[in-house]
């Protein structure tokens, strides 16, 4: 058993990079890949692959980098993932592949996500074949274009399908565009990959509500099938009293005037953010420690305050290790209480100690007041990081669409068919805040579905 | 996309564009609002469709130009097109019989509440509208609204026009003299205050209109977020319209001003630009 450590990945130096909004994490060289894909075992009855959500054949894509056949492993990862330099960045693998892996038990497991990223960016310029089936003359409306709607959209273009994708925003790819910041995933990548699904031949068109500006109803005269990728867009307060004080900001809305408006290059772009010297983030997810490392790079000192412990932490581990670096504090087992300011401004949160119980519904434990435990924090802007619902834009204006308790559309899992003949659906919109791969994962079973669907007849 | 077809000066800082966009015209109902960025790098900001022409695909919108984004709006000119348009956002008005309707409107809530005065006359109310300027120059739309209205009153603060006063002034009149069933104001966010205090004595069910900063419109980011009747809604998805009587105006006003120093700098640099 091999028992070098994996081949770490070089990057930006912190005190350099919280200056910067550039990627920072700088990939692997070649040489550096073909000695991390060596110590892979190739094992016949691959762990791995049980771990990853889209069953990526991940021993023969490794074996392809070890031949050198970079090309054929991007296809190989391209068969069931169908946004590699996407993936191979923003995936929790710790969680995932590179924690089924058998080294993980012995030592470190093989840095699957370094090596899907390394073939990805490889392969960039030239690997991704624009082949697709001649004009079946059948259309479908794609809604959303974060990674679910892309990928139900390149998979249904490239099967003969003429696919419309419609986005609200005035820029395609979700969260990936308006949520994910540079620093993680640049931009250049996400246009990469939109340009490509372009290039398949699916028509976009942004500025468009479902639900507003057209009604799914209205869609489905014109469309053989729609496909429903909205996302979990709509934050969710703390309804604590001094929350509408001026500074305190949905991580929405911060992580959007950032990554979507640009508000960081203010006055070249025209939408402004203000942010203090001591930023509170409250949340321990991704997107906690996106917003945490924004406010870094905006020059503020910042404090994550979570109401479980650091065993909990939702978030990567890369990302709250490099969050760390970059010298965010964290406080654990504590949550506001309430907000209070001058002149309309916040400028502090009075906080509740919180220890932890019995796990609840999420398996976790369960975070609970201490009675009389409390504190003070002076601070000057706050972000709330504490999850976000499906927007119920849709499900309110269409006529038979089945949502459960949060407003997440109910769909049969294997096909994400929801409860309205032609209509599908996938995503966070299903799932409730989830992650990129499965929202993939769960367009490509709806394209696949939606074939079948419309090959058929039968629903 | 985002055609401009026609442009018009309605005073010295308030212009009427009609734009095409199909989808809107064809969806847009009245109280519903727009959300535009007028350049690539430009802000999102909300509008409100005056008209719509649904069989050629075009809106028009009315605004003061007040700031950067505003101004650099009023520039564009017939032919040339947008970057984005986004919308029909927000609720439809409750349009439907009230009674005795009175509307109170300022700025360019003068053009905004045009499509809901028609819905409401087209629904059989007997509609007063009171409209206020602060001086004679800034006056516009007083030939529209006094069509569609069956009576109409005008105030300036500096008595150059119409009545001499607030646009509280003929109100309270109106309150004192007369059944009134239904008021709406729309407008600056201080006289919708003022309009929702003086009807509070009175108990007349009153509508008003928000107008908080906004970026996407459509319940995603939170930052339009007013307190009504001691709850947090966002205006853009569950508003504009709300019941007056139970916002909190002081904190929208204050939310308003939050980016009032790069609002400046912005504006300062475009003059700076321009000359
Ligand atoms: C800040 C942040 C960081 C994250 N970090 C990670 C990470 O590191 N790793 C990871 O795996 N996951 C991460 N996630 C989660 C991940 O981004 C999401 O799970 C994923 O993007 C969901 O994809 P989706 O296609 O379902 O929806 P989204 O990406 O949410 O896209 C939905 C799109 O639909 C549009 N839309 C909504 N309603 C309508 C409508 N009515 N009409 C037209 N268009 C509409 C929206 O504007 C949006 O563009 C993060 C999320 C956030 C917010
Ligand atoms: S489980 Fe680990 S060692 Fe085995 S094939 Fe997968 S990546 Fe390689
Ligand atoms: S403008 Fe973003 S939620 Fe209303």
């Amino acid at each position: 058993m091999p028992k070098r450590a994996r081949v770490p990945m070089r990057e930006q130096d912190p005190e350099e990079r919280i200056k910067n909004f550039d990627e920072v994490a700088l990939g692997y060289s070649e040489e550096e890949a073909l000695l991390e894909a060596d110590r892979c075992l190739q094992c016949p009855k691959p762990k791995c692959v049980e771990g990853c959500p889209v069953e990526i054949d991940i021993p023969a894509f490794i074996s392809l980098i070890k031949e050198r056949k970079y090309k054929e492993a991007y296809r190989k990862i391209k068969e069931k993932d169908s946004l590699p330099a996407i993936t191979g960045r923003v995936c929790p693998q710790e969680n995932q592949c590179e924690k089924t892996c058998v080294l993980a038990r012995v030592g470190e497991p093989i840095a699957i996500g370094r090596l899907e990223r390394f073939v990805a960016d490889y392969c960039k310029e030239n690997a991704q074949e624009v082949k697709k089936e001649p004009f079946n003359g059948k259309r479908v409306a794609v809604v959303g274009s974060g990674p679910a709607g892309l990928t139900v959209s390149a998979d249904l273009a490239k099967l003969g399908y003429s696919v419309t994708l419609f986005e609200a925003l005035h820029l395609p790819g979700g969260v990936l565009t308006y949520g994910i910041p540079d620093f993680r995933l640049p931009k250049d990548i996400i246009k990469r990959e939109i340009e490509y699904v372009k290039a398949l031949g699916v028509e976009f068109v942004p500025n468009v509500v479902v639900g507003k500006t057209i009604l799914l109803d209205e869609l489905l005269k014109d469309y053989k099938a729609v496909f429903i990728g909205s996302g979990a867009g709509a934050p969710v307060f703390l309804n604590v009293p001094g929350e509408n004080l001026l500074g305190i900001y949905s991580a929405n809305e911060f992580l959007s005037r950032i990554n979507l408006m640009r508000a960081h290059l203010f006055p070249e772009y025209d939408t402004p953010l203000k942010v203090g010297k001591k930023v509170l983030v409250v949340g321990g997810g991704n997107v906690a420690m996106d917003s945490a490392r924004v406010s870094r790079r905006l020059g503020a000192e910042v404090t994550i305050l979570y109401r479980r412990s650091r065993e909990e932490l939702p978030a990567r581990l890369e990302e709250i290790k490099r969050a760390e670096e970059e010298g965010v504090n964290f406080i654990f087992l504590a949550t506001p209480l309430a907000f209070s300011g001058s002149n309309g401004w916040v400028d502090a949160v009075e906080c509740q100690e919180m220890e932890l119980g019995e796990p609840d519904e999420s398996g976790r434990r369960a975070p609970i007041p201490k009675k009389g435990a409390t504190f003070t924090l002076k601070v000057d802007t706050v972000i709330i990081a504490i999850g976000n619902r499906p927007n119920p834009i849709i499900s309110k204006t269409t006529q038979g669409l089945e949502v459960g308790r949060y407003g997440e559309i109910l769909v049969d899992p294997a096909t994400g068919k929801t409860s309205k003949v032609g209509v599908f659906a996938g995503g966070d919109i299903v799932s409730g805040s989830a992650t990129v791969i499965e929202a993939m994962g769960a367009g490509r079973r709806s394209a696949i579905a939606i074939h079948r669907y419309l090959t058929t007849g039968v629903w | 996309m985002y055609k401009i077809v026609d442009k018009k000066r309605l005073s010295n800082n308030v212009v009427q564009m009609t734009i095409e966009v199909p989808l809107i015209a064809k969806a847009i109902k009245p109280g519903q609002f727009i959300i535009i960025m007028v350049y690539e790098k430009g802000e999102r900001i909300p509008l409100t469709v005056v008209t719509s022409d649904k069989e050629r695909g075009l809106i028009t919108i009315v605004f003061q130009e007040v700031g950067k984004t505003t101004k650099l709006l009023g520039k564009k000119e017939i032919g040339e097109e947008l970057f984005a348009v986004m919308g029909p956002n927000g609720n439809p008005f409750p349009v439907r019989y009230y009674g005795n309707v009175v509307l109170v409107a300022g700025g360019v809530g003068v053009a905004e509440v045009v499509p809901i005065a028609k819905a409401l006359k087209e629904a059989g109310n007997h509609i007063t509208t009171i409209i206020g300027a602060r001086t004679k120059e800034l006056l516009f739309f007083t030939d529209v609204l006094g069509s569609i209205s069956d009576k109409l009153y005008v105030t300036t603060d500096d008595g150059s026009y119409g009545i001499k006063g607030l646009v509280t002034l003929p109100l309270k009149e109106l309150l004192d003299t007369s059944r009134i069933d239904m008021v709406l104001a729309v407008g600056p966010t201080i006289m919708m205050k003022a309009v929702s205090d003086l009807t509070r004595g009175y108990k007349v069910k009153t509508y008003v209109s928000l107008n908080p900063i906004m970026i996407d419109g459509t319940g995603m980011c939170g930052g339009c977020r007013v307190t009504v009747d001691g709850k947090t809604r966002f205006v853009c998805v569950d508003g504009p319209e709300f019941d007056g009587h139970l916002v909190d105006f002081d904190e929208l006003m204050m939310r308003q001003r939050t980016y009032i120093e790069q609002e400046r700098l912005a504006l300062k640099l475009l003059e700076e630009k321009d000359a």
